[in-house]
């Protein structure tokens, strides 16, 4: 197989030529400023709402208002949590996950150095969310609640909509971080009662640096950067023409294939299946049914994330891994520890994320290569015994 | 991806001496599953030399790496040779390893110098294989390792030390400390003077009281919080400490160990090494 078999997809993903093809007039020809009163300009700003309506109707909005495009997840996120927090300045509580991507949980830690209450709201073995220790740290004083929707690592999904309808009752801001949920199962803003819902352009199809933020109608909020009256003041700034336009088409096509996710999780299910028939010292990640089609993390004993990944590397392959050394910190996923996944295999976890354009052939080709990539690593491992195929039993529990 | 060399590459793509020797002279394993990565280091020897060297390694490409290296680098050497070989030699031969992976070649070079106290007759604590006080509760590292590598690096900043060591680099309460043995040690580099340890004096009771309540308050109280728990002081009697957990920690299963592993070690490290922690329990 020559070309790279790409099972990273909750990292980034392909920008399809559709997608391309619709941004590239306005990085030629088309360059008008959407803002301008000249027809040149204003005819641009045409195809920025026709792509601003996209993104609403993706998310199960109601005003094309609502959508503020950002120029990614990470400034959605800081511009929900942040703004609300300038708004309500005396409220100084914000409750969140154990488990949330760092734009939110590095702005959560930033916000108690600042003097915030933060809770950290913990997940089960399964990395299902204890959603009676949130509702139990609702109090006067929670200025918002931020909770993702998927995981980024093991693709498992939050019961958003109880969240939304128990903090609506209360008043309570709620920001969703729906960065992995997006293009992979259904969106809808007013099912979920959110009052933001972050997305990313870049792990739907669309090019990296371009995001958008779901700000419900009425939302109090203050703008986190000051300019000009673009995104009616919420996010001043020149748009990023090209990026939203092709995020646009990127949600057009989101909608139209969201039906083919059953058959992602085919072929996510089958390589999940298959590497648990194979290795029986393997283990899933997260739980089984409440999760994305694409994602699957499998903990592999003995061995360590990143040599799987750089030996996948040799193969052609394009995975993940929550291993400590693959990612440049010393401990590894705060994800899988809050889930309390052993360190024996917390170190071996890889994640594999489809796309809609993963194929069979793909699926058939990592089953076939894994067995010899875990195998050279098992025959390098202290911890393994050559001789009997089995593991050692493992002495010394701490570092 | 990181920025590793040709020479790392190569390495643990198709790894030299990898598997054991059963009849070695001597056998050495350090770091352990938990870490993240682990190294057991097999030796084979013909007089005083080295005539053979295998290796298993749990770890990442580079302490795949390292470990092959060091085994090609000992082989044919007499035990006098071997010993002067540090991570620096392991770093040069694979033509440099990433800043945050250095603690791979400590890892090859803490597996020799076992091996070779080892065969050398001198005792080597199996279970706790720690020359010096740990500083790094986290990862094990004790200063006497922390002063090795700033000595033989010529390290300069906390961050060297962490990417050599591990040391600090998970909850980050030691990083004060490894400052203090860094700025120590580099006067002592540059007096050439070997350092003295300040002798610990016998506390009076209300000094006592006010390090337990300072330690509790800057040291345990903020690791407890980040978990959602927290701790409450109820009373000192002479070097006993009664505590309360409260929040996540209050029936938190493991309370037990946080009290032991958690609340005592701290206070005996940063009080006195003989107090003794009694859990109040919420009535």
């Amino acid at each position: 197989m020559n070309e790279i078999v790409y099972l990273d997809n909750n990292a980034t993903t392909m920008v399809p030529p559709e997608v391309v093809d619709a941004m590239l007039p306005f990085l030629g020809s088309r360059y008008g400023n959407p803002s301008s009163m000249h027809d040149f300009g204003g005819d641009v700003s045409d195809d920025v709402e026709r792509a601003r309506d996209s993104v609403r109707r993706m998310l199960g909005a109601d005003n094309d208002y609502e959508i503020v495009f950002t120029s990614g997840a990470t400034e959605s996120d800081n511009l929900a949590i942040m703004g609300t927090l300038s708004y309500h300045k005396d409220k100084r509580h914000v409750i969140t996950t154990r488990v949330e991507h760092p734009a939110v949980l590095n702005l959560c830690r930033q916000l108690e150095r600042q003097g915030y209450r933060v809770t950290y709201v913990p997940v089960d073995a399964r990395g299902n969310l204890d959603l009676h220790y949130l509702f139990e740290a609702v109090d006067d004083d929670t200025a918002i609640v931020s909770v993702m929707y998927a995981n980024n690592e093991t693709g498992v999904l939050f019961p958003v909509e109880e969240i939304g309808a128990f903090l609506k009752e209360r008043g309570i801001p709620f920001h969703v971080d729906g960065v992995q949920a997006v293009g992979k199962v259904p969106i809808d803003v007013n099912k979920i009662n959110c009052d933001y819902f972050a997305i990313s352009g870049h792990k739907f199809h669309a090019p990296k640096g371009t995001g958008a933020l779901y700000v419900r109608r009425g939302t109090r909020m203050r703008p986190m950067q000051h300019g000009g009256h673009q995104e009616r003041g919420r996010r001043p700034g020149t748009l990023n023409v090209p990026g939203i336009v092709a995020m646009g088409k990127a949600a057009d096509l989101a909608m139209e294939h969201l039906k083919e996710e059953d058959h992602v999780a085919v072929l996510r299910d089958r390589l999940e299946k298959g590497l648990l028939k194979r290795f029986p010292n393997a283990s899933l990640n997260g739980d089984p049914t409440l999760r994305v089609p694409n994602t699957t993390n499998i903990g592999f004993e003995f061995v360590e994330g990143e040599a799987i990944l750089l030996y996948l590397n040799e193969k052609g392959i394009a995975a993940s891994s929550g291993s400590a050394c693959s990612s440049g910190s010393l401990e590894p996923s705060h994800v899988l520890r809050a889930m309390g996944v052993p360190f024996t295999s917390a170190h071996g976890s890889i994640r594999y994320s489809l796309s809609r354009y993963t194929t069979e052939k793909e699926i058939e080709y990592t089953l076939s290569v894994m067995p010899e990539v875990i195998e050279k690593l098992l025959e390098l491992s202290p911890f393994w015994d050559n001789e009997k195929k089995e593991g050692k039993p493992v002495t010394g529990i701490s570092c | 991806m990181w920025d590793y060399t040709g020479k790392v590459k190569e390495l643990y793509k198709a790894p030299k001496n990898v598997g054991v020797i059963p009849d070695a002279d001597v056998v050495a394993e350090v770091g352990s599953i938990v870490c993240g990565d682990a190294l057991t280091l097999y030796l084979k020897l013909d007089g005083e030399k080295i005539i053979d060297a295998k290796f298993q390694t749990f770890g990442c490409g580079s302490a795949i790496a390292s470990s092959s290296a060091l085994t090609e680098m000992v082989m044919g050497k007499t035990l006098d040779e071997a010993a002067k070989i540090t991570n620096k030699d392991i770093v040069e031969y694979l033509g440099g390893l990433p800043e945050q992976k250095m603690h791979c070649s400590v890892m090859g070079q803490e597996a020799l110098t076992k091996a070779l106290k080892k065969l050398k007759g001198e005792t080597v604590e199996e279970e706790e294989e720690v020359e010096g006080e740990i500083v790094c509760q986290c990862f094990g590292v004790t200063d006497t390792l922390i002063k090795k590598v700033v000595r033989e690096n010529d390290l300069s900043t906390v961050e060297d030390i962490t990417n050599y060591t591990k040391a600090g680099g998970a909850c980050g309460s030691c990083l004060h400390k490894i400052e203090d043995i860094l700025h120590e040690e580099r006067k002592n580099m540059a007096e050439e003077n070997i350092a003295v340890k300040p002798e610990k004096k016998p506390l009076t009771n209300i000094k006592r009281m006010q390090l337990v309540e300072e330690t509790i308050t800057d040291i345990v109280r903020p690791i407890l919080q980040r978990d959602g728990g927290n701790i409450e002081l109820v009373d000192i009697d002479g070097k006993k400490v009664m505590v309360r957990l409260l929040g996540n920690c209050a029936n938190c299963v493991i309370s037990d160990v946080t009290l032991k592993n958690l609340v005592q070690d701290k206070l005996r490290e940063f009080v006195e090494d003989d107090i003794e922690v009694i859990e109040q329990v919420q009535v």
